[in-house]
């Protein structure tokens, strides 16, 4: 700690860093003033305790974020223990869904959320990787920062937003044209038949392929800029098209990553919940054709929480909840170790 | 790229050379059509009913035509501001300790949970909140809106802040605790001021992810058809009010939902733009 000042004419109003404002303005000569300068030097003002209230301070915000993932799992566990009580496994192979009889089975929920998401895949890998194949390989390069930008512009829009162009846009845009054209031509495989709303499960999928496009685009994006010029160029340099060293030098390389990037597609797609509610068009039962209404995990809980009556109801509907995060933690996860082995975890992750 | 080759290369691999072309160049644009589509259906739905009443007015009773959503811009600013006292702190203070104290063990353990949090569903944040805070208060309310996002806003940032930390260099850290700075004020004054301008940007990405989610609202903030001010009562929510507002019968509401939705995203872009451009001129480098 400081010592005592000897001479009160010394005395500074007191800063927050005492050698630096000290530094340059203090008398140069005197006896006193050196002797003040070898007591400073020696004994510089300890900054133990602030410092360690500050390390206390960051470390409890760091622990904070520990404490709300371990909070939610809590409460999530908490609060469908009655329903993990009374259905048990059964819960997942239920097909009933009747909160008047106190019936719960997850199965429509379950079917809806795998198929919407699978259908938005199936839409969005292929021009996802397109579109990061133009930009990183293609584009001219005045062009490339728009085009990404705009790709990630995607991302910004709320899901809400998603949901009213759905519902007023596309489901109008599917009911007049593109649904009956499907009906006609692939009507007989089963996957587009039966009436035709506009709102359903094929609405949802495109929805959902929008937007997890800027997802697995910039990963896959990331994945390829991470290939090293060398490859490309050996690869040319043995006569190969600009196709074939795509294919041979960058997306072989990269594909670790770019399967890591569609996983984590997946696993937006998954919790994704505003705009499929608003255009899945809400009816809890599994249906083949693909015009049906469908139902998904985070709709009905979207839309039944707040009028869950009876204890059961909304156990049920937590446990949905639990169920849905713990799908999307195995999911994340895998999708992050996956990128992490080929980006070195240098790859900004959004889910 | 293009490859200039000397020899005769065949027709196939001609081919599927310019088809893989044509696919990606397809691809580009198809991905930007709906992009495009969203907002000039935004604009053209939206910009004819955005008017004085619209914005200064609350919600006519179902059916009646006219009314605002001045209440719900009010509300989503009430919870966005509670949001941003909670997550921001927390969101900085977490990331500081991942770049300057988590070189280790536990500093992977909070880097993961943090990345498991930015993955969970926002409705499962939302259930979470509801029990946590809505249950125990017995009320629905604009706190534990702002609570539920701002519990997603933490992640975000906390990754933003220490990937723009690691990037200042250790000799700027040397030089100012060989000054005899100490470490906790080398950390804020020197470290994070340097990383400021990044750190503001992440902070804005995650305010502007949150300033549209409806989802964890639902159970928490509720929304109301009235003019509320209360941290403990249940609060209007732009995007709640552009939810209910688009699924109901009514075309005055479809026709105000639109109107909504172009408020919504104008203020996120806004908010976005506004600080890329004063953190570009540096006016905010100074505050962190």
């Amino acid at each position: 700690m400081n010592s005592p000042e000897p001479l009160g004419a010394l005395q500074k109003p007191v800063v927050a860093v005492p050698s630096l404002a000290r530094a340059g303005r203090e008398p140069k000569t005197g006896v006193a003033a050196a002797v003040l300068r070898k007591i400073r030097t020696t004994h510089p003002p300890s900054s133990r305790i602030p410092d360690f209230a500050f390390g206390v301070i960051i470390l409890l915000s760091a622990i904070s974020v520990f404490a709300i993932v371990v909070l939610v799992v809590w409460e999530l566990i908490g609060k469908s223990r009655l329903s993990l009580h009374q259905f048990g496994i059964g819960f997942f192979y239920g097909h009933d869904w009747d909160p008047v009889e106190g019936n719960f089975g997850a199965v429509p929920f379950i079917y809806g959320t795998l198929v919407s998401s699978f259908l938005a895949l199936l839409l969005a890998v292929p021009a996802s990787i397109g579109v990061a194949v133009y930009i990183t390989e293609m584009c001219p390069q005045r062009l490339r920062a728009i085009i990404s930008f705009l790709v990630e512009l995607l991302a910004a829009i709320p899901s809400v937003i998603y949901g009213l162009w759905g519902i007023f846009v596309l489901a109008p845009l599917l009911r007049e044209y593109v649904e009956p054209f499907l009906a006609k031509t692939l009507g007989w495989t089963g996957l587009f038949t039966g009436p035709i709303y506009g709102l359903g499960m094929l609405a949802a999928g495109i929805i959902l392929a929008i937007m997890v496009v800027p997802v697995i685009a910039s990963i896959t994006r990331e994945v390829m800029t991470a290939v090293p010029q060398n490859q490309r160029e050996a690869v040319l340099a043995l006569g190969a098209t600009r196709w074939e060293m795509i294919r041979m030098g960058v997306l072989r390389n990269a594909r670790i990553g770019i399967v890591g990037g569609i996983i984590l597609g997946l696993g937006r797609a998954l919790g994704e919940t505003m705009a499929v509610t608003m255009v899945i068009g809400n009816r809890p039962e599994v249906a083949k054709s693909l015009f049906a209404p469908g139902y998904t995990m985070a709709s009905v809980i979207a839309n039944e929480f707040t009028e869950a009556t009876g204890d059961l109801y909304l156990s049920a509907l937590v446990e949905i909840g639990l169920v849905l995060f713990l799908v999307t933690l195995i999911v994340n996860a895998l999708a992050r170790l996956l990128v992490w082995s080929i980006t070195g975890g240098t790859a900004r992750v959004r889910a | 790229m293009s490859s200039s080759v000397a020899h005769e290369v065949s027709l196939g691999r001609r081919i599927a050379n310019q088809g893989a072309t044509a696919f990606a160049v397809l691809a580009a644009v198809l991905v930007l059509i709906p992009l495009l589509a969203i907002f000039v259906y935004l604009l053209i739905k939206g910009i004819g009913s955005v008017n004085l009443a619209f914005l200064t007015q609350t919600p006519k009773p179902p059916g009646e035509t006219g009314g605002g959503m001045a209440n719900g811009i009010i509300g989503t600013g009430l919870i966005l501001a509670i949001a941003s006292v909670i997550g921001l702190p927390l969101g900085i203070g977490s990331g500081i300790y991942l770049a300057e104290y988590g070189r280790h063990r536990f500093g992977d353990l909070i880097r993961f949970t943090a990345d498991v949090l930015n993955g969970v569903p926002s409705i499962v944040i939302g259930i979470a909140v509801y029990s946590l805070v809505v249950v125990p208060q017995k009320h629905f309310s604009a706190f534990s809106g702002g609570v539920a996002l701002g519990i997603m806003m933490i992640p975000t940032i906390a990754r933003a802040t220490e990937e723009m930390l690691l990037m200042v260099p250790n000799i700027i850290r040397e030089a100012a605790l060989g000054l005899g700075i100490p470490r906790w004020r080398t950390t804020l004054s020197i470290s994070l001021r340097t990383a400021s301008a990044g750190v503001i940007t992440g902070c804005m990405l995650a305010f502007a992810r949150v300033a549209g989610e409806t989802a964890p609202l639902l159970f928490t903030a509720f929304g109301n058809q009235f003019w509320n001010l209360k941290l403990n009562q249940p609060t209007a929510a732009l995007s709640l009010q552009v939810y209910s507002y688009a699924i109901s019968p009514y075309d005055d509401w479809h026709r105000q939902a639109w109107a909504g939705a172009l408020i919504l995203i104008v203020l996120i872009v806004a908010a976005v733009a506004a600080v890329r451009i004063s953190t570009s001129r540096g006016m905010l480098k100074g505050g962190t």
